[in-house]
């Protein structure tokens, strides 16, 4: 590269004006799209900012939502706060545990047809669009219990938050040197103790960063949880009944007529980016940190 | 040790089992009944207990063209942006805007889109498309005139399939990128050096070099973002309008396959009506999944086809990333 720019003078005023004229204008189609990209960006950061900003107060964590009515400032989504809570929290129960005992199997014990089904299964699952988890557990664990459940939801987005959290320790447990391994099956040490004592724990930030990405990803899903847990007015602490979410309340607000719940709308959409933000920055400083230290 | 993780994983297979069976035996009965015509028939009327999928699939890929055709251009630029940058200084902040892009929650992009672009697309960039496109003979069917109100403003209907594309091809501009740079890196290094060697200016080693060796990686990163464009639900649901319409215009409101099902399941209550929800639902896992079969036979015979020299190997680009969505 370095000698490419050396030359580049004499080979300039060798250019026909008509070449020159194409990579210019090549150029400058490069900095459009890159402009064309960051433009949505853009305007989804101003607009979340401001009018979320303008929707968050002390009510806004600690209250009820308002009746449509209302004066702006007396309502708020502690509910939905709560009720995301519930179903996040009980889908990492699920999923993380089974995500890390899966890709433990495939990179320290799956060789084969079996490792190789069970990879294609993960890929399958995670191209798999949202609105199916949500729909098969809804059209099982919904109608046998003949109720919107919080658990149906987490159930929901297990299935999504899965494959996320095997795809990514999978890799991460890849990276592990296989001297370290050596090492320890040389001492006499047995193998499933290898992998909870040395493999596991080396491999323990990386981890922590698939799981961020599941929790984000979990954190972000509406159209499975609309299928499993419906929404709730009120304050629901109870896994068997319909619950309140933070993005369905995005949802349905954003097509209210009424200005109070409209402003909510953005307030949790602040909310909401607030929190991915913070995980994918986590997920980040933590893998940097673990670079670091490797290296 | 070995026990409970195969176990894990021959869970998670019958998790993927248990998700195509349901989908199938719920869907059953609406095929048994209909048959071919679910898929042929363009009315959707539950109270009559008539189900044609047609409205839906059409939404669904009308939509999810739209979002191709605005994404992939700008998402081809912004990988070779990124691996051969005009400035070094723009790479690194560009990557990692773009990753936030990624991970910014789908009912965000509904909120924003439904509030903010929507209004703008159908006050402003719809009627210039109409002025542009709309005498272009076939083409202009597309891009109908808009009817407006005594103000002279466009009547919109908060949404419609051309503002749905739009929004669409924003969420999908970071997987495709990814997938696009990953396949741009795997260009070997020797054949970029000769074009420049040979005095070709950057566009000209691209276009004679880069694009005809990743030209088949780059079909499989769109049929890619094209299988999550399909299944996106809530921010299509967001800003597609509502209705079943079949017909030229992308000025018109409808819905998708996801959006239907999203806005029906709960409130359906005839099991027939359940049944062909469920059975929309086969017709969309078999759509992504194709696609992702299709995506990844493309990416994988792109990297293959030039078996990697070993001062390939000895000296390994830079910048090619491996996220976990593309493997």
């Amino acid at each position: 590269m370095a000698t490419a720019t050396a030359n580049r003078q004499p080979l300039a005023t060798a250019l026909t004006r008509s070449r020159r004229a194409k990579d210019r204008a090549f150029s400058l189609f490069l900095m459009l799209c890159a402009a064309l990209a960051l433009a949505p960006l853009a305007v989804i950061a101003v607009f979340v900012l401001v009018r979320g900003a303008a929707a968050l107060d002390l009510n806004f964590f600690t209250k009820l939502p308002p009746g449509s009515l209302d004066p702006p400032h007396t309502g708020g989504i502690s509910n939905a706060i709560v009720g995301t809570g519930m179903i996040v929290g009980l889908a990492v129960l699920i999923s993380v545990p089974l995500g890390i005992a899966t890709a433990v199997y495939l990179s320290e014990y799956g060789r084969g047809r079996t490792a190789t089904v069970i990879r294609f299964t993960a890929n399958t699952l995670l191209s798999t669009p949202s609105i199916i988890a949500g729909l098969v557990v809804a059209a099982t664990v919904v109608t046998w219990t003949h109720s919107f459940s919080a658990y149906a939801a987490s159930l929901a987005i297990s299935i999504l938050m899965w494959p996320v959290v095997t795809r990514a320790t999978e890799e991460v447990l890849r990276l592990v040197p296989q001297e370290l391994r050596e090492g320890a099956l040389a001492l006499g040490v047995p193998r499933w103790k290898v992998v909870l004592k040395i493999v596991i724990p080396t491999a323990g930030s990386g981890i922590l960063t698939g799981v961020m990405l599941a929790v984000s990803r979990g954190l972000g899903e509406t159209a499975a949880i609309l299928l499993t847990a419906l929404g709730n007015n009120y304050m629901n602490t109870s896994y068997g009944r319909p619950t309140a979410w933070i993005t369905g309340y995005i949802y349905f607000w954003a097509r209210q007529p009424q200005a109070v719940l409209q402003q909510l709308a953005w307030g949790a959409g602040l909310t909401l980016m607030m929190a991915v933000l913070l995980l994918s920055i986590s997920a980040r400083v933590v893998s940097v940190r673990r670079q670091r230290r490797l290296t | 040790m070995i026990g409970l993780t195969l176990a894990s994983g021959i869970v998670l297979i019958g998790v993927l089992g248990l998700v195509l069976a349901v989908l199938a035996s719920g869907g059953a009965p609406t095929f048994a009944k209909f048959g071919l015509r679910f898929l042929t028939s363009s009315r959707w009327d539950p109270p009559h207990q008539e189900f044609g999928a047609l409205p839906f699939v059409f939404g669904t890929l009308l939509t999810s063209f739209v979002a191709l055709v605005l994404s992939v251009p700008v998402a081809l630029g912004l990988a070779i942006l990124l691996n051969e940058p005009i400035s070094g200084k723009i790479t690194g902040p560009l990557a990692t805007f773009i990753d936030v892009l990624a991970a910014i929650p789908s009912v965000v992009f509904g909120l924003v889109g439904l509030f903010v672009l929507a209004p703008w697309l159908e006050q402003h960039v719809e009627p210039l498309l109409h002025t542009i496109f709309g005498w272009v003979p076939g083409l202009g069917m597309l891009f109908p005139a808009l009817s407006r109100g005594v103000n002279g403003r466009v009547i919109g209907a908060g949404g419609d399939y051309f503002v749905a594309g739009v929004v669409l091809s924003i969420m999908i501009l970071p997987i495709v990128t990814a997938i696009s740079r990953e396949v741009v890196a795997t260009v070997p290094r020797d054949l970029r050096e000769a074009a420049k060697a040979l005095g070709a200016t950057r566009y000209e080693t691209i276009r004679m070099a880069v694009l005809p060796y990743s030209a088949q990686g780059i079909a499989g990163a769109a049929f890619l973002g094209l299988g999550r464009a399909l299944g996106e639900t809530i921010a299509v649901s967001m800003v597609i309008g509502g209705g079943a319409s079949v017909g030229a215009s992308l000025f018109a409101p409808g819905q998708s396959i996801a959006s239907a099902i999203a806005s029906q399941f709960n409130g359906a209550t005839n099991a027939l009506q359940r049944s062909s929800l469920l059975a929309l639902g086969v017709v969309l896992v078999a759509m992504s999944f194709g696609l992702a079969a299709v995506s990844k036979a493309l990416v994988g015979r792109g990297a293959r086809r030039l078996e990697p020299t070993p001062a390939d190997l000895a000296d390994p680009d830079p910048g090619s990333p491996v996220t976990a969505e593309a493997a």
